[in-house]
């Protein structure tokens, strides 16, 4: 079999993060057990579904503007060997300005905003590029801990060409204070947390418009061969 | 291996996932009334045994012949052989940590040195307080290709009954997935 997606140490964070409560009862106790790359691994279902008009563009999803800093989110999809990912769907969830989300469990007293519903997808073109529209998500506590609050981010998920390069992950924002005191977006290795963090690019805002965040997201790359040949030494 | 790029890492999709990643149709893998369809449903339990009412399960899987609509299928991608077919199956859970989807049965899959891989679903499980996926696999407890089937077979024989679903009527298969306690399901490193 022709190809295989090598497993990155030190990128994800260790499943058993004790700072982040729920892990508690919910990671795996078990060691995994390895499983070799064969046909079912390396394909992947490369569908995009149905994409509406405004689902790119988060702000014009109801009658009127949602509430917020307008803001575009545009950036590449790649392979670790550098290779861009075409035509793979993105899809996107976030909180609203206030920092609340639009879901019946979210309960904290910011204001909902009737225009705006928080979710968004879009496919990236032949240079896996994507790009939509939103406004900046607020911060907002949580239960973790005492005075527990997280910082802003975006919910990105992620599917490749492949199983093994299905991704859910989240986009920060520069300089946020609160990356020091948040367990989630510490359970990342040190060294690795920064590659989630947006950057702040004056060169794409849309004057009289839109601030402009860039962020490029990077999933496993393959190898090209998955047996060793054996050797005779 | 020089200038690979560093990988993004992985987060928890969180509590509200249902704001981004519900697809009112994502259960059926095959178009409703293909002939064949089957039921595979189960319950997402913490560790604790409470089912998990926030969580989701994606499928990944071979049409009936044992073929991917895929170019990267060293056999070449492959016409689905059940029209409509996609491959791909999700559902979140609902409030009692219940997930079901609707598909058909998988193909075997060759393997390496001449094995044959028994029919299988690639599974993938989300949820707040999951910082990544984690991945398992549903076989059918009624295949007779299970017995030589060599992931089940790098499984330690008492844990193997977690990734076989068990017959539960015609055409519906029923596995629970237990993400800790003393079930907890067997889940792989890809």
């Amino acid at each position: 079999m022709p190809l295989t997606y090598p497993y990155a140490e030190d990128t994800h964070p260790a499943l058993d993060s004790p700072g982040y409560k729920s892990t508690g009862l919910r990671a795996p106790t078990q060691r995994p057990i390895i499983l070799p790359q064969r046909f079912t691994e390396i394909t992947g279902p490369l569908l995009v579904g149905e994409i509406g008009p405004n689902d790119h563009d988060l702000t014009r999803q109801h009658e009127g503007e949602p509430q917020g800093q307008r803001i575009t989110v545009s950036g590449r999809v790649l392979d670790s060997d550098g290779r861009p990912v075409p035509d793979t769907l993105v899809e996107v969830w976030q909180a609203n300005a206030a920092g609340r989300y639009a879901h019946a469990r979210d309960t904290w007293p910011a204001p909902l905003d009737p225009n705006f519903s928080g979710g968004g997808r879009v496919v990236t073109n032949s240079l896996g590029e994507y790009s939509f529209t939103t406004i900046k998500p607020g911060a907002y506590p949580w239960g973790n801990h005492p005075n527990a609050w997280r910082p802003a981010h975006i919910h990105f998920s992620l599917f490749g060409h492949a199983f093994t390069q299905r991704l859910v992950t989240q986009m920060y924002f520069p300089d946020d204070p609160l990356f020091a005191y948040d367990p989630i977006y510490n359970s990342a290795p040190e060294g690795a947390r920064e590659r989630m963090v947006s950057r702040f690019d004056m060169d794409t805002t849309q004057p009289n418009w839109a601030l402009a965040y860039r962020w490029d997201i990077v999933l496993r790359g393959r190898n090209q061969t998955v047996f060793e040949e054996p050797h005779d030494d | 291996m020089t200038d690979r790029l560093e990988l993004t890492p992985s987060q928890t999709v969180g509590p509200y996932l249902s704001l981004g990643l519900t697809w009112p149709e994502g259960a059926d893998v095959v178009p409703p009334g293909t002939p064949g369809t089957i039921r595979i449903s189960g319950v997402l339990h913490d560790g604790a045994g409470t089912p998990v009412p926030d969580g989701m399960i994606e499928t990944w899987q071979a049409d009936p012949a044992g073929r991917f609509a895929h170019p990267d299928d060293p056999r070449g991608a492959a016409e689905p052989s059940v029209p409509g077919f996609l491959g791909f199956g999700r559902c979140n859970t609902d409030p009692e940590g219940r997930w079901e989807i609707r598909t058909v049965r998988p193909g075997p899959l060759p393997a390496e040195n001449g094995a044959v891989e028994a029919p299988h679903l690639d599974v993938s499980v989300f949820a707040r307080g999951l910082l990544d996926r984690v991945v398992t696999r549903i076989y059918l407890a009624d295949d007779p290709a299970n017995d030589a089937d060599p992931v089940l077979n790098s499984v330690p024989a008492e844990r193997r009954d977690t990734l076989v679903a068990q017959k539960d009527g015609e055409g519906v298969y029923r596995l629970d997935i237990h993400l800790q306690g003393p079930h907890e399901t067997v889940f792989f490193t890809v």
